[in-house]
Parts: structure tokens; sequence; C-alpha cells
């Protein structure tokens, strides 16, 4: 457990790509079966347990903490894995240690052995006694002395197999017996999001680089494996066969597209390029093969590679073909796309209900083939390519799945005439899921990655409104500890004079160094507290301007000003405008019954933005 | 009991310039220009230049012109550790604080009532400066930069164990370690030669003055010559220490595939390392961690707890589920020790501790 804690805890410090794939190749190399196969499991998102879900952790931390110490120290990291990880230890761990030991264990809680007892473990105490835990960073040691330190598989073996009622007390003997870095990655396991910055097919890489091996002939092996991948590991070193059973429904890494500016439009020739909408939804690959025994094996993965199959069933059943499909995931309802707004009430759910999928149905508008029956498509021409799946998508007939349309264009000048109007151009009352436009080199081949030239994405301009601070609260993952969200307002005309309406939340926009700054003037601003979240000081005259893009605006019954702002996010900070100056309510009023009447407002900066 | 709350909050208040003294008429740390000031140490966001008259230690008096040169106030008075001193109608006593060089804690006394600002103080070993001294009060000031219970730091040594075993293991890479100017740098420095380190360590710019006082005050520190920017193509293998900001600036990618290490006690936690692109985090914190404050606070016995800044909330809450009064101050302005090492020692004398700041390119050009 130690060696795999260690490996992600540096991953999660290594920014370099190829580092990552050296530091995941390493530990294959150097970790015997089972444990590194039990290590790629866990990379690959392979490993789910029935019973250990992050509310058994949330239980043992309520048995050993304040609620209210936990729930700030959760709020402050932004994690749960490892807020629990850095709290556990002491029986009690608001009290010092020294000389509260006697009453100090959790009262309520006489289980006598779930008192941990790291003092064994913590050798020569420095100086007075309290300089805690054996140093986390020991990776070649293999197992501390005294309690006995869990090896990744037993772990793995321990979480799927341990029954409800016996998980608890299990995992709490772990915990006690691991260090920092160890309860770490124990408690990532149990969550299943280890969020270092690798993706199933970086962990399938680093496999294929111990051996001479292209990562797509792991992925095509991949299906039929199962943990701890024994023959997989024998076969990229040289010691085994091909595993049987080919993976009939393989990821093939998505090709990607650069932003085009306006001054590559000279150098592009519209004859070349064929275009479609950019569709505001989720990228997906939807894959379906036969395996040897005839059976269809349907899958559904994320751009990154990860298989998500099991958020859409619905989709997964319509997938009633033998091909790999590219394509953008969507809500229809009634035949008509909906918002992204909508589109996220489905996703990140664990469970997928019947009554979910009745409301959110899942649709998968598709662009492109990659292979069908058999057969890898991706070498031909884009031009050849559509037209092989306009042919396959009239065959499968079914309602879950249809084309993306083309947007027929002329000249430039035509196209950016239909990116600022979908809805006349064509897309109709879909015109609210389109983000722009993508340009495709009709003559391209499918190439994996974001070769520059072929495919283009060409966004629409965003609303630009300037907004004043009001709120601000502390960020998760990258932004962790710092105030990073901030909910925004503009004035509106009320009874005692102009005053503020919060009309949106953003919390992206701004460089690391911006991200200082902000959450300095937040901290030095702050004049109210509501649990997590700081008022921050605005009026006419003080308060900190925001200049916000987003997308588009809908009507929403849940906000105080009654719009709700699709995708917004801090364009510039305005610290030299005075608060006073910042927009009003109805310029987004005005940007509403524009999209409302069905032509959007859309190019350069709309009413009120700018400068 | 309330008779002594009401005499307390009498004995010290609340003022937009910080904690005021209105019985000795000075106020302890200000962040504004006063008459008067007492000042537990010499990190800029507690000594600030443009005070009429400062009473410090003889150590933190030092630091002060060397920061903000030698007429950083209209008048100063040296405190001696354990000497009681009559101010008004109180009297004050320094007493050390074990956070930095110089670093006290300023015992406020009038009648049977006594208080006791700790400024910034830490339990954790530093062998150059003075450990913290326990003074037992009625009311204890103290501050939370680390006040929750997931802040737990390790053994200092430990840390700079990993430091020295990763330069160690990457002989070809430079180490370049952020840590801040005042204190910080020079208990890394000592900790490694404690642990035998006898390589030079090399010192950003920002950190010269400030080490060749702390060497003038008789820390041993062993040869720390200073980068010259020519040299840094030359320093595989070694160990590099400059301002926290400099880790991720132009001035840091001239050196050998460097890997990036930050000392400070948020290394603590993973996101805050990463949000400094940090590779290598150092858990060594001038601070209190969440034991250590927790145990202070019931050494002192006092009665009653004033948290100034930090995370207040959790502290507060400890103090009251022990039956000991406590309040959040929620003062501002300090804990900003990182913007003291971007304003560098770089710029001789810059009076304005926080202005001049973050200029990388000045301090690559000192450098």
């Amino acid at each position: 457990m130690n060696r795999f804690a260690h490996l992600i805890d540096r991953i999660g410090y290594e920014p370099r790509r190829n580092a990552k794939i050296r530091l995941m190749a390493d530990y294959f190399r150097h970790t015997p079966d089972p444990e590194r196969g039990f290590a790629l499991a866990a990379l690959t998102g392979a490993l789910s347990f029935r019973h250990a879900k992050p509310n058994l952790i949330r239980g043992l931390m309520a048995e050993r903490s304040d609620p209210a110490l936990f729930g700030l120290s959760w709020d402050y990291v932004g994690d749960l894995s490892e807020t629990v990880a850095l709290m556990w230890r002491a029986p009690d761990p608001e009290l010092p240690a020294p000389r509260a030991e006697p009453d100090g264990g959790a009262p309520q809680n006489p289980g006598a052995d779930a008192r941990p007892h790291a003092s064994g473990a913590d050798g020569p105490a420095p100086g007075i006694g309290h300089n805690n835990p054996p140093p986390d960073g020991e990776p070649i040691a293999p197992e501390g002395p005294c309690p006995h330190v869990p090896a990744l598989s037993e772990v793995v073996e321990g979480l799927a197999t341990a029954g409800k009622s016996e998980l608890p007390r299990l995992v709490a003997t772990w915990l006690d017996a691991l260090d920092e870095t160890g309860r770490w990655a124990l408690l990532k396991l149990i969550t299943s999001e280890l969020r270092i910055g690798v993706s199933a097919r970086l962990a399938k890489t680093a496999v294929a680089s111990l051996g001479d091996i292209a990562t797509d002939e792991v992925e095509h092996v991949w299906h039929g494996l199962e943990p701890p991948y024994r023959e997989l590991f024998a076969w990229v070193e040289g010691k085994g066969p091909r595993p049987e059973g080919v993976n009939p429904a393989p990821f093939r890494p998505p090709m990607l597209a650069h932003p085009v500016e306006d001054e590559d439009f000279a150098k592009l020739d519209p004859a070349l390029f064929g275009a479609e909408w950019k569709w505001d939804g989720i990228r997906l690959q939807a894959v379906a093969g036969r395996d040897p025994e005839g059976r269809l094996v349907r899958r559904i993965y994320s751009r990154t590679g990860e298989d998500v199959s099991k958020a859409f069933p619905d989709l997964v059943e319509a997938l009633d073909f033998e091909a790999a499909l590219d394509g953008e995931l969507l809500i229809v309802r009634e035949g008509r796309v909906q918002s992204f707004n909508v589109l996220q009430q489905r996703l990140n759910r664990k469970a997928v209900t019947p009554k979910m999928i009745a409301e959110y149905p899942a649709h998968l508008r598709c662009y492109d083939i990659l292979a069908e029956g058999g057969e890898d498509l991706r070498h031909l021409p884009f031009a050849d390519r559509r037209i092989r799946l306009e042919s396959l998508i009239g065959r499968i007939g079914a309602p879950g799945i249809d084309l993306s349309p083309t947007v027929p264009f002329g000249s430039w000048e035509e196209l950016a005439e239909a990116r600022r109007d979908p809805a006349g151009a064509g897309a109709g009352p879909d015109a609210d899921a389109i983000e722009g436009c993508m340009l495709k080199r009709l003559d391209s081949p499918y190439l994996p990655g974001r070769p520059k030239g072929p495919w283009w994405k060409w966004k629409r301009e965003p609303f630009l409104v300037d907004a004043v601070m009001m709120y601000a609260q502390r960020g998760h993952g990258k932004r962790s500890s710092f105030y990073s969200d901030y909910t925004f307002g503009v004035w509106r005309e009320s009874a005692g004079g102009p005053e503020l309406v919060p009309v949106g939340k953003a919390y992206s926009g701004f460089t690391d160094q911006e991200l200082l700054k902000l959450d300095r003037f937040v901290r030095n601003n702050t004049v109210n507290r509501f649990g997590p979240v700081r008022e921050v000081g605005y009026g006419p005259d003080k308060g900190l301007v925001l200049e916000v893009a987003f997308e588009g605006l809908q009507r929403s019954g849940r906000h105080k000003s009654g719009v709700a702002m699709r995708f917004p996010r801090i364009n510039r900070i305005r610290w030299d405008k005075p608060a006073g100056e910042a927009d009003r309510l109805e310029i987004l009023e005005r940007i509403l019954k524009k999209g409302e009447t069905g032509q959007h407002p859309l190019g350069g900066a709309p009413a009120g933005g700018g400068a | 009991m309330s008779g002594m709350a009401t005499r307390a909050a009498d004995l010290l208040t609340l003022t937009p310039q910080g904690l005021y003294c209105p019985g000795g008429d000075f106020h302890v740390d200000p962040t504004r220009p006063v008459p008067r000031a007492l000042i537990t140490h010499g990190h800029s966001d507690h000594a600030r230049s443009g005070h009429g008259h400062v009473m410090a230690t003889a150590e933190t008096l030092g630091i002060m012109a060397v920061r903000y040169g030698a007429d950083f106030a209209g008048a100063t008075q040296t405190a001696e550790l354990g000497e009681v001193v009559r101010i008004g109608e109180v009297t004050v006593t320094f007493v050390p604080a074990g956070h930095v060089l110089g670093s006290a804690q300023i015992v406020i006394e009038h009648g049977k009532c006594r208080l006791v600002v700790s400024g910034d103080y830490k339990r954790g070993r530093d062998p150059t400066c003075l450990p913290y001294r326990p003074i037992p009060c009625d009311v204890f000031i103290t501050e939370a930069t680390f006040g929750l219970p997931v802040f737990r730091h390790p053994d200092a040594r430990a840390e700079t164990d990993k430091l020295i075993e990763s330069a160690r293991l990457f002989p070809e890479r430079a180490h370049i370690v952020g840590a801040y100017a005042l204190g910080k740098a020079q208990r890394v420095m000592a900790l490694l030669r404690e642990a035998g380190y006898d390589r030079p360590i090399y010192l950003h710019g920002a950190m010269e003055r400030l080490t060749a006082f702390y060497k003038d005050h008789g820390v041993a520190l062993g040869e720390t010559p200073r980068v010259a920017p020519d040299d840094r193509a030359k320093l595989a293998g070694e160990i590099v220490i400059c301002p926290p900001s400099a880790i991720q600036d132009l001035w840091a990618r001239k050196f050998p595939d460097p890997v990036t290490a930050f000392a400070s006690g948020w290394m603590r936690v993973r996101a805050r390392a990463r949000q400094k692109g940090v590779e290598l985090p150092l858990v060594i914190s001038d601070h209190c961690d969440w034991d250590d404050l927790c145990r202070s606070i019931l050494e002192t016995g006092a009665e009653e707890v004033w948290v100034t800044h930090g995370q207040e909330d959790a502290l507060v809450h400890w103090c009251l589920s022990r039956g000991i009064r406590a309040r959040p101050l929620h003062m501002l302005g300090y804990g900003d020790e990182e913007a003291e090492g971007q304003a560098g020692e770089a710029a001789a004398g810059a009076p304005d501790p926080d202005g001049a700041a973050a200029d990388p390119a000045a301090a690559d050009v000192a450098a």
C-alpha cells in the first residue's frame, strides 16, 4: 500500500505528462503481481466497491471527531479523503495528546480497539513529545514496524469482500496503521476518485511503454481482462502471449480542434472545409462490437477514455450496431435540444434512476465514425467518413442517436452569418444548445490529439457585463482554500435607491496571480461571514468590479434577479472601475428579450459590455 | 470573572491600527504608523516602518533596520527579555516566542490582570532562535494561522532530510527551495547543517542581508554564497534558497532541470502545493500546528482567548467547547509573510514592504 500511495502522491505533484508515464512505468516495472495490477485497476478507474463508499468515511470521522471542526477542515481542504487523512490519528484529534490521554477517547464509543494507537510507530518523540507522525516520505522502507500495514491487494480484496457491518472496523484498523499518505491513498480508493491527473488512457500508455507496444494495442486487449491483469503485464514484458479476447469495443483517442482566430481565415480556403454546429454538450465516443461468442459489447467512453457506460444505460441500449461513433451528448426533449443547464442535471450522478432517464433522456448527436464492422475508418478523408456516418445513422433509426447536420456555406462571411444566427441558419429551436461552428477539412483523416490545421472551432463571442463582487467562497481541487468562487451582482432600482442583485457565480477566467489578489481582496474586505461564505464590502463607492463573460442567459425562478447565466467566467478584473459604474439589470433583460425573439444578439460586445 | 474580562477589554482594545493599550498609550504590531508601537517580531506584516517610537528586542530592531533603513522609526527602545518595564499605567515584559530570531511575546499587566500578546509563535525546535516560553495569564491573545486539526506539522528535520535525499537522488538537477526571507530560510539552512549537509547553500540575492544578520548574531549557517546569474546553469545537485515568489519565476528556470521545493506549513495540504507548482513540498512551519495551539492555550491557564487572525473559527470553537471564553478579532493585515518574501530585501532599503513587492524582474536583476 505504501508504494502505491507514494506513487499516486508523487504523480499528483507532477505536472509533466511524460514524467507521469515514467513514474507509473517505473512502478509497474519494480512492483510484483498482483500489487501492480490492482494499482493499474485503481489508476484506470476499474475498481468499484459495493459497500465502501464516501459515507463510510464520513461515518468513521463522525465517531472520532468534533463535527464542527471536521466541517471547517473539510471546507478548508476541499477534499474529503485528504481532510480525513490529515485529521485522523489521535483518539480525539482536537485534544493535545500528551496529558489528555486518560479521558481523551470518544466517550460514546467504548469499542475498545477502535482507538488508534500510533504511539508505537512514532519512535523517539522529538523534544516535548508532540512533534508527531513518522516521516511521511519513506517510500523505500517497505512496511512500518508494529501495526500491520496492509498491502494494496489486501486492501482491494478487503474492500470488495468485507460485509457492510465489518467494513468500518476494517477500514479504521487500516487507517490507524497507515501514515498520512497511505491513509489518503486508501480513502481515494474508497471514494474511487484519485484525481491525480491520470486518465485511463495515460495509465495504459505507461503499461504499453513497458514493452514495445502501442497504446492502442493495449486498448484492444483490455476488454476481457480483469484486475490484477497478470496476462497483460506478462505480454507487454515479453513473458507471455498476447491475451485472448480482443476488445470488441475499444476506445480510440479523439481528434480535437484548435480555436480559429480572425487572422486565420485569410489562410483558409472555404472550399476545402465542411462546417457543423458546435454543440454545447459533452463529447462522447459510442462503440459497439461483437465478442468471439457473437455477443454485442456496447461501451460509452468520455473523451479521456473513461468508460462511462453505467451513467447512460438508455444510450447504451440504443447502440444496436457495430461501429465506433464520435458525437455529442445532449438532452433532447420532444425533439428539442435542451440547454447545457439541463444536461448538467444528468451528469455526475452515481445512481441513474428511471425517473432521471425519463426526465433527462440522453441523446447522441454524431459527427464522425471511426470504425465500422471491424474496419478502421480513421485513415479515410472526412468527406468519405461523413458518407459512411450518414448511411449508418439512416440504417440504425434509433431515436436517441442522430446526425449533426452540416451547415452549408460558400464563403467565410456566409458562415459568420450562420454562426451569428444559428436559429435562422437551420438550427431552429436547437440554437440554444449551439456554441459556434466547427470547421473540418474535407480531406483530413481522423488524427488523435490536436493536430493543427484540419479541425477548427469557432466559438460564439461571449456576452460581457460589468458586475460587482458580493460574496466569495473557497474553491476545491486546484483552488482549494482560496476564495475563488465569486457571486456577483448588477444594479437595479429599488424603493431605497439602487441596489445590487446577484446574477451569477464564477470561478474561472483569472490567472493564478490574479487569484492571489482576489483572495486577498476577499479576506481584507470581508464584512460578513455565513458559514463558508464571506460577504465582501460593496456599494456605489466601494467594491470590486468584475467584467464577466458568459455564453447566454435564461430566465430562472431560482435566482432573485430572475436570470441565470450560462458559463459565466471572469473576463477581466476592473480594479480601476468604481462599483457605482457597474452595469444594470436592464442590460441583461435586453439580452434576454433579444434571445427570446429568436435573433441571437451576438458578435462584438453587446450593450453595456466592454470597457 | 466578568470583572476580570471587563478589565481585560479595557486594558487592550481593537482600533483600525491594531491592538491598542490605552493605559500605556501604545499599539502592539500596528498595521499603520502610530506614535508608539511595541513590536513582537520582524516580519513585515507585524513590523512596519514609520512609527514615532518603537520598542522591540534588539534583534527585531536590527531586522527592521536591515529592511527599512536605520531611520525606520522616530526613536527606538530596546526591550530586554524578561525585564519588566513600566509604560504609563501598565507594565510590559518581552518573553521569547520561538517564531524567528528576536521574536517575543508581550506581557501586559495592570493590577491583577495579565494579558499576553503572543504575536506569531511556535513550539517546534528551531536552532536559530530562543524557544517559546508559556506564560500563565488571564487573557491569551493568539494567532491561528494553522488553526485547523488538519494541520499537524511533522518533525522539521525529517523534512530537510527529504530535501537532502532528493538532492542526492537527482545530482543532475538543482533544488530550488522557496522560503520566507526572514526566519524560514535561516531555519532551513541551520537544519541542513545540523543534518551534516556541508556543501555550500546558494542564496537568492533577496536572502542575503538577513542571512548575514543571522550570522552576525551567532547562528552558524556555513558557506552561503549568493547565486551569480551566470552560474545558475552550473548548480546541478546543489540546494538554492530563494523567496517563495521566485520558485516559479524565469529566474528559477535557468537552473538545470530545477526541482521546486517550498518550505511552509501550507505544504501539508496537497492542493496548496499543487497550486504553487511545487514538486517537493517541505512541511516546515514557524507557526504552531493545531496541537500546539491547543496545548499552548491550556498551558497559559487563560480564562479567555482572543484569536487575532488565521482560522479563527475553529480555534474559537475548540476553546468554547473546553469552557474557555474565546472570541475572534478578525484582524486584517496579518498573515501575509509571503508578501514579505516578495518584497525582497533586493531593493536596498525599499521603504514600502508591500508595494514594490511582486516585481520578479527586479529580483532577477538584483540576484
